[in-house]
């Protein structure tokens, strides 16, 4: 490029808007060409203060650590005692999140099943019902009662250890989902009664109550009809945590699962994705003072969710009060989602390996999020689970590595204490001071 | 005939008592009395036994039914009958709003008024009012019949798929992507059958068929308006 113009004049250097930027353009362009809203799967891409932005201090001559390989620091966790006489008792408070049949293969169900059993954890059903191979390989498994109640099934219900009412879901707080019509196969159209080929819209309400007092009557009858047995949680999205915990503690829950707009969805729009809800690290302390508040802290078990990605961020948020997480598109990364070795056929579909989220077009290279049979061949839930119980092992190890450091014997005995911020946001969010000072933005009795 | 008191047994216990009924249980006759308007009242059943509850009853009267037979001899409360998979509900009175909701199989009849929603989300249940039914009724119905010898309120069948609905009297308005349907022989039978089901003496040939124009079941921008 010539650097003057023809009378000698410097051309100043071309400059990239930082309102529109290359991805904002091709965004318009986008939309330009086709006249239908971006839709597609995970949770928001956008940077936000998340827990990369807290530190853990560990000990010191104030505290002292415990030996990494000699002292017991205790992982377990129980939910659900509050209210039912079975609660469910897991070895790990690493969850796995709600993902339905129908978003994922069969294989990929069955494996996060095998994953989570044999990593002491639970997994979780999704819109669409609960398969044989989910149910067989989950030594415990939450049933999901959602709006579109697609596959909903007293059997069901009944063969559940826990039942968890889902209000909404960090990706798109107030939105229902939609399943596109490539995806609705054969049985995927029999167990959600519809035909095949459809776009299927799921409601964003449930059909027979709203508001927090008939909430509390829905509880009443699930618990009914499953006997008192089975613990009963409340999902929520990071939209309000602090009065949407304490509305679902009053309703009579026994567990608040609260999600951050980081948290995945299979397919909405994505200015739903990214410009509605709040980042996990703001929504667990208001969340944890409603607890505290009504004095239901540890008795109502909170399980927080949302890009939690490692054992960092499992200590990071049970400091915070949390008393498991769940996890959902980490847990398809390790099954093998994304993975760079599909990378020629990622290009193919206009993407690459990382960035690919168009899970509802139901062409997943990964044979994961599809139900193409030719695509879900590829994948191996027996070695699926394999790698999932790794990872989740791994994060187990990562956060006790951390809570020794800490000089904690147990994951729940991690708190806000122990940590420090890295930004002025962070320390308002999680409410830990900045990083070299004892201030964080909004601490009581001080003069800022 | 067995009879249980709700005010002295209270509600787990009722409930837990006819959930043990087992599928060869030779108790099949159960009185629920002083029900007092109780929330989730044998809701849960899986035999083929048969309540009648003396009275008006909350939210979810025989909610997720499976096989029994369970009569209200009142009014119903919201959501009654939710999730139903199979059996049949009958209540005397009228019905309030969400009547049916998400219903998979089996007979709903009300005597009186269903309130708004009812048969929200249907998957397959059959519902017959005597009455008249309230707006938004049948609401992203999937599947499953829903038969009115009265009027219905705004907005009927908005958004429904496979569900189809049988209106004697009028209907203020229809939902979006739900249409006038033309009334054929197998449709004549169904409701016939439906109607003799209920108990109740209607002529099929006074009524007229709705369902789904199915413009709205693959996305596309040039109906955005009407979602």
């Amino acid at each position: 490029m010539n650097k003057h113009d023809s009378k000698g004049i410097p051309h100043t250097t071309p400059r990239q808007s930082a309102t529109f930027t290359q991805d904002i353009n091709s965004d318009i362009r986008r939309a330009a060409a086709t006249g239908i809203y971006d839709i597609r799967g995970g949770g928001a891409k956008r940077k936000v203060p998340s827990f990369d932005d807290l530190l853990f201090m560990g000990a010191s001559i104030s505290r002292y650590p415990l030996e990494g390989y000699r002292e017991k620091c205790e992982t377990n966790v129980t939910i659900g005692g509050l209210n039912a006489s079975n609660p469910i008792e897991l070895d790990i408070p690493i969850t796995i999140a709600g993902m339905s049949f129908g978003a994922l293969s069969g294989p990929a169900k069955e494996a996060l099943g095998r994953g989570a059993s044999a990593a002491g954890t639970s997994t979780t059903t999704g819109d669409g019902g609960m398969t044989p191979e989910e149910r067989g390989h989950s030594n415990k498994l939450v049933y999901q009662y959602l709006p579109s109640r697609y596959g909903m099934n007293p059997d069901d219900l009944r063969k559940a250890d826990a039942i968890e009412i889902v209000v909404g879901q960090g990706a798109k707080p107030g939105g229902g989902g939609m399943l596109l019509g490539q995806k609705i196969s054969d049985r995927v159209a029999e167990m959600r009664n519809l035909p095949k080929g459809i776009d299927q819209r799921s409601a964003c309400r449930h059909p027979d109550w709203t508001g927090p007092d008939d909430l509390e009557i829905k509880i009443l009858e699930l618990r009914e009809i499953t006997g008192w047995k089975v613990p009963i949680y409340v999902k929520v999205a990071g939209a309000r945590p602090y009065y949407d915990t304490t509305l679902a503690i009053k309703a009579g829950a026994d567990a608040v699962v609260l999600d951050g707009m980081q948290g995945g969805t299979a397919a909405t729009q994505d200015v739903f994705i990214e410009h509605v809800g709040q980042p996990t690290l703001a929504i667990v302390r208001p969340a944890v003072q409603a607890l505290q508040d009504l004095g239901m802290h540890r008795k109502v078990q909170l399980i927080l969710s949302g890009g939690i990605r490692s054992g960092a961020d499992v200590a990071k948020a049970m400091a915070l009060g949390a008393d498991a997480v769940a996890i959902g598109t980490a847990a398809l990364i390790a099954l093998g989602d994304n993975d760079p070795k599909w990378e020629k056929e990622y290009n193919e579909l206009g993407t690459t390996a990382g960035a690919y989220d168009d899970w509802h077009e139901g062409q997943d290279p990964a044979g994961i999020t599809t139900q193409d049979p030719e695509l879900m061949k590829r994948f191996d839930p027996i070695e699926g689970g394999r790698r999932l119980s790794n990872y989740l092992k791994v994060m187990t190890l990562e956060a006790q590595t951390i809570a020794r450091a800490c000089g904690k014997n147990h994951l729940h005995n991690l708190e806000p204490e122990d940590l420090v911020a890295l930004t002025m946001e962070a320390a308002a969010m999680a409410k830990v001071p900045l990083a070299g000072t004892d201030w964080y933005p909004g601490k009581p009795n001080t003069s800022y | 005939m067995q009879t249980i008191d709700l005010t002295e047994v209270g509600l787990r216990e009722t409930n837990q008592t006819l959930h043990a009924q087992a599928d060869n249980t030779n108790q099949t006759e159960w009185e629920i009395v002083n029900p007092r308007g109780s929330h989730a009242i044998a809701c849960g059943l899986n035999a083929p036994i048969e309540v009648t509850v003396k009275g008006s009853t909350g939210y979810y009267c025989a909610g997720m039914n499976q096989q029994a037979t369970v009569n209200i001899q009142g009014s119903a409360g919201p959501g009654t009958g939710e999730n139903i998979m199979s059996g049949k509900i009958v209540i005397e009175g009228d019905a309030s709003q969400y009547l049916g909701a998400t219903g998979h199989g089996g007979l709903i009849v009300v005597k009186g008024n269903a309130s708004s929603r009812c048969g929200i989300s249907m998957k397959g249940v059959n519902i017959v009012v005597q009455g008249n039914i309230g707006h938004m009724s049948a609401f992203m119905g999937q599947s499953g019949n829903l038969v009115v010898c009265g009027d219905a309120g705004d907005a009927l069948g908005d958004s429904c798929y496979e569900a189809q609905f049988f209106v004697q009297g009028s209907v203020k308005s229809l939902g979006a992507d739900c249409e006038r349907k033309e009334m054929r022989d197998e449709h004549l039978t169904l409701l016939q059958g439906l109607l003799d089901e209920a108990g109740i003496d209607a002529d099929p040939n006074n009524f007229t068929r709705y369902g789904s124009a199915r413009t709205l079941y693959n996305f596309d921008v040039d109906n955005a308006g009407a979602y």
